[in-house]
């Protein structure tokens, strides 16, 4: 499998990455070699295998659905870009 | 005192040889020396260093204190660090100060230990040679020329290097063991969630694992004791008892079934290091193992798994820097979009991005059959030539890399040359297996390493085999000169 210069463009509007225009054809053909190797797995055969759900064949652990975390905003927003009033300020979006 | 063990560290700090505040001041010294050649550290934290350091002594002298009570210590700068700048090698958080400790941190300096400061790493803890970190590459003590492996490049380079007896570390496709073997240090990579990973930034959560970089497995056993434990923080940690690692040390390797795989001894492994593996493998012979060939045939596919797995796990954990909340923030965005996309094109290096890239790719609608699915498929298969293994030996052996250290750029312009580096270790990550890096001779002058796996949760078993075969040989004492 390879990725196009306009491939490359549409999988980094997904991601929400911002890509100087001059750097999409050196990522066509990194991520197109990426590719190629990961495409060595069409080889095995795995008709009856189930995919891995958890490394050590565990199951998710459960918990009470009870707060246990204190009030911390203060502290998180001390290290945010920009704040107000104890919110987290954005361009806005809705005119 | 840069040259003794941890255990003689601490026996040193009891008998009152030197008190903790001597012994920092000494690592710190030693930083402040040598490491403008290496590049090892990206923060010191020395005033809370000597501070800690004096805590320490106040409880030595009152006779309390842990083991590890006032012995020095340095975090992979993935690790959350409480008011400590933790960068995870990246632009993206250059100005992250982290609110909390990491589980590891907390637990490590509730044992007295003495943080020095935070190691140098691959962006994201991606990447197997350190160059993609946004504060420059780790240079390998052994020579400056070369690259001292990655992702947890800093914490290998200053244990080799004698600039701090213990170095904290992630491997998610080898990033301990890969560095170990290059810097000529011991570095084990235990089971999945046996050590805690709240407070480690994430890179791929199924893959993920802590773990320490010291010169012995003893030492190792010491830190792995204190690290190692049920966190109902992460839902992924392993809620089993700890067995006690340091007690286990002593285990004979006579009778121990040792498999070594096929697959890890063909093409592509440098005959020079084969015949170092080959003289380990004669070691553990003569201290009464019983070697074995044994096949692990899916584990050719085991790069090509990992790098779906990985980015894809990735690509969702790094979608959290936004650019809102914490970290770096693009200048004068127009609109939403335009503050997520520049914030993260901006602040992410070009590895990261093209590992969010393959992420998105291979989870997008159309492709996730084809390639996610297909390979946890395959990583069922890799998981399953480990288990019928483990039927029939107790320890696998191989090489940990292909090749001793290369020089610095000589791969960075080819990701799948550099993704190749993993080959050996990789395959344990996808199974969640304890896997270790053992010192076991030189190639051109250059440090290589003795891979050895375990079964589930017998990481105690990969110590004190390791511990056995340092016992009779003593590659792990050695020193490179420049840093004597």
């Amino acid at each position: 499998m390879s990725l196009t210069p306009d491939e490359v463009k549409a999988v980094a509007h997904l991601a929400r990455l911002a890509l100087d225009d001059a750097d999409v054809p050196r990522y066509a053909t990194e991520l197109s070699s990426i590719l190629q190797l990961v495409d060595e797995l069409e080889k095995a055969p795995t008709d009856n295998v189930s995919p891995m759900a958890h490394p050590l064949d565990l199951s998710q652990r459960l918990r009470e659905d009870q707060v246990t975390e204190t009030d911390q905003r203060e502290l998180f927003q001390e290290i945010a870009p920009s704040t107000g009033d104890g919110h987290y300020l954005v361009p806005p979006v809705i005119e | 005192m840069h040259d003794k063990s941890l255990r003689e560290l601490a026996t040193g700090l009891r008998n009152r040889e030197f008190s903790s505040s001597e012994l920092t001041r000494h690592f710190l010294d030693r930083i402040g020396q040598h490491d403008s050649s290496l590049n090892s550290f990206v923060t010191l934290c020395e005033a809370e260093a000597m501070k800690s350091a004096e805590a320490a002594d106040r409880l030595l002298a009152e006779g309390d204190g842990h083991v590890l009570t006032g012995l020095p210590l340095a975090h992979k700068d993935i690790f959350c660090t409480r008011g400590v700048k933790t960068a995870c090698g990246s632009k993206m958080l250059d100005n992250f100060i982290a609110p909390y400790d990491a589980t590891v941190v907390e637990k490590l300096s509730a044992a007295g230990m003495v943080t020095l400061g935070k190691t140098n790493m691959d962006e994201f803890a991606m990447g197997s040679s350190n160059e993609t970190s946004f504060y420059g590459p780790v240079r390998n003590p052994w020579d400056t020329d070369l690259v001292p492996g990655g992702s947890s490049g800093g914490s290998a380079a200053a244990v080799a290097a004698g600039l701090v007896p213990v170095a904290t570390g992630t491997d998610t496709g080898g990033s301990i063991r890969q560095p170990a073997a290059l810097c000529g240090v011991t570095g084990i990579k235990p089971t999945y969630g046996r050590v805690s990973r709240w407070g480690m930034i994430a890179f791929a959560s199924s893959l993920d694992q802590a773990g320490v970089f010291t010169r012995s497995a003893e030492d190792a056993a010491l830190v792995l004791q204190a690290m190692a434990g049920f966190d109902e923080r992460d839902s992924t940690s392993l809620d089993r008892e700890v067995p006690d690692y340091a007690a286990d040390l002593s285990a004979s390797v006579e009778g121990l079934k040792i498999g070594l795989p096929s697959e890890y001894f063909s093409a592509g492994l440098d005959d020079t290091l084969r015949d170092v593996v080959d003289q380990a493998i004669k070691e553990f012979e003569r201290l009464g193992a019983e070697v074995r060939e044994i096949s692990l045939p899916n584990s050719g596919l085991a790069v090509a798994t990992y790098y779906v797995v990985a980015p894809a796990e990735a690509s969702s954990n790094l979608s959290r820097f936004d650019g809102v909340r914490y970290g770096y923030r693009a200048d004068n965005p127009v609109d939403l979009e335009d503050l997520y996309k520049r914030s993260r094109g901006e602040g992410f290096g070009r590895e990261v991005q093209r590992r969010i890239m393959i992420g998105t790719y291979v989870l997008s609608a159309g492709y996730f059959d084809a390639y996610y699915l297909k390979a946890q498929k395959v990583r069922q298969l890799i998981s399953d030539d480990f288990r019928k293994a483990f039927e029939s030996v107790d320890l696998i052996l191989g090489p940990a890399t292909q090749g001793p250290a290369f020089r610095l750029g000589d791969k960075l312009d080819d990701p799948v040359s550099m993704y190749l580096n993993d080959i050996y270790t990789i395959p344990a990550n996808l199974a969640g297996l304890p896997g270790m890096s053992v010192p076991a001779g030189f190639v051109n002058g250059l440090p290589v390493g003795l891979q050895l796996i375990a079964p589930w949760f017998a990481e105690g078993r990969l110590l004190s085999a390791a511990h056995q075969y340092q016992q009779v040989t003593d590659w792990h004492r050695r020193v490179p000169g420049d840093f004597s």
